[in-house]
């Protein structure tokens, strides 16, 4: 088993905290991992960037090598497509669909999401809303996280208890929030995926 | 014992703290800032108090982390590859003094310029002091090389380099630890003049270390961090340095490795592992993270042996980090692309937070220079550097910490008027403060903006050595009260700011004029930590 994960977003959106969930289930399942963060000057809101490596067996290079990615998770459009050449041909790419603008020259949405159509495994998703939805906002990234659960091949109860370790000492009701949040974005990738 | 999972630089806190470590000391400097934060944050280093705040920059840190070791303490001392330029002093004269208690100086390269203004190769330095270096490839062997630096540091008495990459440093792992030692006593060095570099002592020291050389190359001969292995095409033979070798491995996963391979991880160089591959191979290629050091000694001067090939002959481009693709294109192997990236994806660069009171600052600066040519701004290392950048575009200079005050100076100088230095507080407490003072004594006309957010932002809000101080300290070293003023970084007072500052560059001498307001991250931490406090309380209630 090995899984190559690039996780994408803008610097301050919290993708380390879908690298934390997964990072823990994946220990507590007995695999190895490695992880490489973005830190520093990127850091303020400039495009930032973690390549996540699950296997079963040694990993070597923190970097994932172009065309080795099973999976772009974006929490933000743009951002979800900055990464395609690291995508592997039957790699799939799972995406917020809201953008964060703080650049004046930001593409028309259109376009944004003619090219990400054009990847022919992809989920894409309004996370904002659905978290919104589910009256905790804040939970938009497990959202994403949970509609790309069904490609990471780890038990869906792992990342369950990665959520309940990680969050516990926010107290039961944000766990739950939370619980539901990655719930609801699984569903809708298991609905909508082509 | 459990699998920890921490980043390069957790891992090598970790190590420091299980060596029996009293102290570390270190400036925040990416990608090196984790390693003391991790002590600092760490309950078990506060019950062994250990230890862990931070010093005003690297010097500083390294001569205290000297004198811990002075005492027979083990100390660890960091810094990203740019603070050991301010470092330098006091590190090449550590490799005369030797040290007492085990000294291990972290040095974290930048290779690609990730968060930084060069890409120096820290081994250099390391070569220049003749100390050991260590060089991990991954975090598992960064937490053994800790343990096994303080070692190798006690027994020859002289500080040891462990030299690590951002790639290494920011990048987590699963780390087996091993049982914790207990500090050292205090107990003084034997020899009462080793540590008095008079020129008298510091020949007989400076002998010392020549001597030890051959025994430092032994160590590496001997290192469980050199590892030759052989291989049936010998055609070629490759030397791999720290964690280029990840990359080679990554590349030929699965497969054999068809050629012999020299892996290093602990200088000064194996002479003898390095002559066994060159004999043996009719050719060499060189894979080093950052600039081709051993690549050059190897071809010499006159490059005249075998053919060798590296970052010098264009193999593997000269400048930037490596990365798998990287090795596989030297090796001609195949390699996979997935889609280009659409042309309609955009630039991000990093920007200023929304409501950070730099932007402010800014504001009334340019406004205030506005009928002024443009050009006047020196400006120093920080998140204000970023006020390069549209819309603002509000500095000239950014060139290493400090140099804003002393450039302002040199241009003030020259006859180039107004002269404006911008600088945040925690720079300079690092470096300005001593410019400052060469201003003042010549009645120099600048204007120095110290622009005061009360932390170490751009590495993420670490302590900074100014608050509180920053008008007592301009003050004492000579600035005239009536030339220092406070403002306050927000819109409502924008057009007031703007005009002591219209008014302040106009003075023939030295002007300090502070914005002050806190960081929006900092503010925002704290916010959320009293939350956090308040719901805990609440729930033991």
């Amino acid at each position: 088993m090995k899984k190559d994960i690039i996780l994408a977003g803008v610097g301050g959106q919290g993708i380390l905290s879908i690298a934390a969930v997964i990072g823990m289930a994946a220990i507590d399942s007995g695999l190895q991992l490695k992880q490489a963060e973005v830190h520093g000057m990127s850091q303020r809101g400039g495009d930032v960037h973690s390549n996540l490596r699950i296997s079963d067996s040694e990993i070597y290079s923190d970097l994932i090598p172009f065309g080795h990615a099973d999976l772009i998770i974006s929490v933000e459009p743009m951002e979800s497509l900055r990464y395609l050449p690291w995508l592997s041909k039957s790699g799939w790419l799972i995406t917020n669909n809201v953008p964060h603008v703080n650049i004046p020259n930001y593409p028309p949405m259109g376009d944004i999401f003619r090219e990400i159509e054009a990847v022919k495994y992809h989920v894409m998703l309004d996370a904002d809303q659905m978290a919104k939805d589910l009256g905790f906002s804040r939970s938009a990234n497990m959202v994403i996280l949970g509609a790309a659960s069904p490609w990471l091949e780890i038990e869906y109860t792992a990342l369950e208890k990665s959520i309940e370790k990680i969050f516990g000492r926010k107290g039961a009701d944000i766990v739950a929030q939370n619980h539901k949040a990655l719930a609801a974005g699984r569903e809708f990738a298991m609905a909508h995926h082509s | 014992m459990d699998k920890l999972l921490l980043l390069g630089d957790e891992a090598i806190a970790q190590s420091a703290i299980d060596a029996g470590i009293s102290g570390i000391y270190a400036y925040p400097g990416t990608p090196s800032t984790e390693i003391l934060e991790y002590v600092h944050t760490s309950r078990e280093a506060r019950e062994k108090k250990i230890h862990s705040t931070w010093s005003a920059n690297e010097k500083t840190a390294m001569e205290s982390a000297l004198g811990m070791s002075y005492t027979g303490k083990r100390a660890m001392v960091c810094m990203k590859h740019v603070g050991l330029n301010v470092a330098a002093d006091a590190f090449i004269n550590s490799a005369i003094t030797g040290v007492n208690g085990g000294l291990i100086v972290v040095a974290a390269d930048d290779p690609s310029m990730h968060s930084s203004q060069n890409e120096q190769d820290s081994r250099f330095y390391g070569k220049f002091a003749m100390i050991p270096i260590l060089e991990p490839t991954n975090q598992q062997e960064a937490y053994d090389m800790v343990r096994y630096g303080f070692d190798l540091s006690e027994k020859y008495g002289i500080p040891v380099m462990l030299r690590i990459t951002t790639r290494l440093a920011h990048s987590r792992s699963g780390i087996i630890r091993q049982p914790g030692l207990p500090q050292n006593e205090i107990h003084l060095p034997g020899n009462p003049r080793q540590f008095i570099l008079l020129p008298v002592n510091a020949r007989r020291q400076y002998k010392g270390l020549l001597q030890n050389q051959a025994a430092f190359e032994e160590e590496s001969e001997n290192s469980p961090y050199n590892n030759y292995r052989t291989g049936k095409d010998k055609s070629l033979g490759v030397i791999a340095c720290g964690i280029a070798n990840n990359y080679l491995m990554e590349e030929f996963d699965g497969r054999e490795f068809p050629h012999p391979l020299l892996k290093i991880g602990q200088y000064p160089l194996p002479v003898q592992m390095i002559r066994k591959i060159y004999d043996e191979c009719d050719r060499i290629m060189v894979l080093e993270e950052g600039y081709p050091i051993l690549e050059e000694l190897l071809r010499g001067i006159l490059d005249n042996g075998k053919k060798i090939s590296g970052r010098m002959d264009g193999v593997i481009p000269r400048d930037g980090e490596l990365n798998p693709n990287i090795v596989a294109k030297a090796f001609e192997l195949e390699e996979q692309y997935g889609l280009p990236v659409p042309s309609i994806v955009k630039n991000r660069p990093p920007s200023l937070c929304k409501g950070c009171p730099h932007i402010y600052s800014y504001n009334a600066l340019n406004e205030a220079l506005d009928k002024y040519a443009k050009g006047r701004v020196f400006s120093d290392i920080g998140c204000y550097t970023l006020g390069a950048l549209e819309p603002y575009g509000a500095i000239n200079t950014c060139v290493d910490m400090g140099a804003s005050i002393t450039m302002a100076k040199g241009a003030s100088d020259a006859g180039f008027r107004p002269a404006v230095a911008v600088i945040g507080d925690s720079t300079f407490t690092h470096s300005g403060m001593t410019g400052l003072l060469d201003a003042i004594n010549d009645k120099t006309p600048i204007t120095v903006m110290i622009l005061d957010n009360a932390t170490t932002g751009m590495t993420g809000g670490q302590d900074s050595a100014a608050t509180g101080h920053l008008e007592a300290i301009c003050e004492g070293l000579g600035v005239e009260k009536e030339h220092i003023h406070i403002l306050n970084p927000s819109p409502k007072f924008h057009e007031e700011n703007m005009h002591v500052i219209q008014n302040e560059i106009l003075y023939e001498g030295v002007s300090v004029i502070i914005p002050r307001r806190e960081c929006i991250q900092t503010v925002a931490r704290r916010l959320r930590e009293d939350k956090k406090q308040k719901q805990q309380e609440a729930v033991t209630e």
